[in-house]
């Protein structure tokens, strides 16, 4: 049968294809953009570059107060995941299989963080300190992060939880395994790769954090999103188009991985 | 003894040390906040007072707010448009080329966002690549200011969020069951009106969804509100850090927050009753 190709539908079909197709160049433009313009030789962000070189690269390599930012970046980073995860997964496994109207407060609390403005919480976690008399350090960085990083791997881990499949756990129980030996051996290895989805987003999270980083830094505990910053406002530098090209590598390598071990976008996607 | 409780649920105690945690650092700091928030004036000494409140009512204060939800408006609707095209053409494309397209879509979401402005102050810049193509074709004389313009941000906000966008989109278009399409299209409907009777409603719950995560992302992105919209144009995020850190006006940034806080939960409020509602159109 022939089909009738209308007027609309081919204006419909060529229109939304260009768009996808535009839409998909814009996606990766950026990064694009980014690596390349780092690799310039000239001292301005001019694109395309006039000529290329790594003396940027080299620039990068001196910037110690870059460094320091990062290194203090990378510690907090590390230190939420880790708090996110133990506290995230003791929680989602308490919700997730649970029905009480408990249970469901506590994921809206839980959850919460995720809707409402992080810059608000930030400001109220700066006063909220002072007011009890902590000055702001790493580890006031490492709570308020936490705060807002818990969400994604109560999220992972929830939703990986929901596919365990509840006759495992009946079965192993009339096995004569207690509560802590079935978590051990059943319930933990199948929703290992969810926790470390959950984990992995938590500390990409940590180390982009801006929102709450702006309150809850000083100069001892210089953040790198706030640092890159705070140096685009001053002046357009192409340190930092190194910088942010270093990034977007180790970013692209680790999500690379992630996808391998645990099948990151299906989890992201969920 | 209480009753033993089954081996698939897991006892609710175990939420205690992150309910502690979660009660001690992000409900206590919205207390402090609230509480703050009556103070008459800047150095914290008359309490009890609405004088910061009527000032963010004025005039000044709304219009911020307004300008704040009309930017969350325009970059949402370039965004849906944008992110929609791409997530109709992705369920049409063979199996082995959509996990490349997701890769695609989820690599900004897990850039830097920092990062992710910055490329685009370097696209929009006065020797950035738009300048530089549309000199080249001699449809401008000299390089067009698109840095710290409105429709500059709005275009930089619309691709920064876009991931939001797709992701569910993409979900929703997926779960639509093909027979429809092609029981549309036996029934001699054209390509166009099976997309706008059938895949369009059907998608709605994807719709809000993007929405809601866009529009949200959208007012609340300090970073690229300042670096993109420069000194010149004035967003709640921008407003509540400049009273709070270069003003010390904690009692007023307290206010800005709160108001902010209640508009977003306004706003998640209406699209989750939108997406309840259009989840059931969707099922019928």
């Amino acid at each position: 049968m022939a089909r009738r190709t209308d007027l609309p539908t081919l204006i419909f079909r060529v229109s939304i294809w260009t768009l996808a197709l535009l839409t998909l160049v814009l996606l990766i433009a950026p990064t694009l953009v980014v690596l390349i313009v780092s690799f310039t030789d000239g001292f301005s962000l001019k694109f395309p570059p006039p000529g290329y070189s790594l003396k940027w690269y080299g620039e990068l390599i001196d910037a110690s107060q870059l460094h320091f930012a990062a290194w203090n970046s990378i510690k907090v980073a590390l230190a939420t995941t880790v708090l996110s995860v133990v506290l995230g997964v003791c929680g989602a496994l308490a919700i997730a299989r649970s029905q009480t109207a408990m249970a469901r407060v506590l994921d809206s609390l839980f959850m919460s963080p995720l809707v409402l403005p992080a810059l608000a919480f930030g400001f109220a976690a700066l006063m909220t300190f002072s007011w009890i008399g902590m000055p702001v350090s790493a580890t006031t960085l490492v709570i308020g992060h936490s705060a807002v990083c818990v969400p994604y791997v109560i999220r992972t881990t929830t939703a990986a939880l929901a596919q365990l499949d509840p006759a495992l756990l009946e079965s192993s129980a009339s096995l004569g395994a207690n509560r802590w030996f079935t978590f051990r051996h059943v319930t933990l290895p199948s929703i290992r790769p969810g926790v470390m989805a959950g984990a992995f987003i938590a500390f990409m999270s940590s180390f982009d954090n801006v929102p709450v980083s702006l309150f809850l830094r000083d100069a001892r505990t210089d953040m790198l999103p706030i640092r890159m910053w705070q140096d685009l406002e001053g002046r357009l530098d192409v340190t930092i188009a190194a910088m942010s090209s270093v990034i977007i590598l180790i970013t692209l390598v680790m999500m690379i991985v992630m996808e391998r071990a645990v099948g990151l976008s299906r989890r992201l996607r969920q | 003894m209480t009753q033993r409780l089954p081996v698939t649920v897991y006892p609710l105690w175990l939420a205690s040390p992150l309910a502690l945690a979660m009660l001690l650092f992000f409900v206590t700091p919205l207390l402090v906040l609230a509480f703050v928030s009556f103070y008459a004036d800047a150095g914290m000494t008359q309490w009890g007072t609405l004088a910061q409140w009527t000032k963010m009512f004025d005039a000044f204060g709304m219009s911020v707010l307004g300008d704040t939800l009309w930017l969350g408006v325009q970059v949402t609707a370039l965004c849906l448009v944008m992110g929609y095209a791409l997530a109709w053409v992705f369920v049409r494309l063979p199996e082995r080329l959509q996990p490349l397209v997701i890769f695609i879509v989820m690599l900004p979401l897990l850039t830097s966002v920092v990062v992710r402005t910055f490329a685009w102050i370097v696209i929009l810049g006065r020797q950035g690549i738009i300048n530089a193509v549309l000199l080249d074709l001699g449809v401008i004389d000299s390089a067009a200011r698109l840095l710290y313009t409105r429709t500059g941000l709005v275009v930089t906000l619309a691709n920064v969020q876009l991931p939001l966008m797709v992701l569910p989109l993409i979900n929703a278009i997926q779960r639509i069951d093909p027979n429809l399409a092609d029981a549309s299209s036996s029934l001699g409907g054209s390509e166009w009106r099976t997309f706008r009777q059938i895949t369009l409603p059907l998608s709605l719950p994807g719709i809000v969804a993007g929405c809601l995560l866009t529009f949200a992302a959208a007012i609340t992105a300090f970073i690229s509100q300042s670096l993109i919209g420069g000194g010149q144009m004035l967003f709640m995020p921008m407003y509540l850090y400049q009273q709070a850190s270069a003003l010390s006006n904690y009692p007023f940034a307290a206010v800005i927050s709160l108001t902010f806080l209640a508009t977003v939960l306004v706003c998640v409020s209406a699209f989750n009753l939108l997406g309840r509602m259009s989840r059931g159109y969707a099922t019928t």
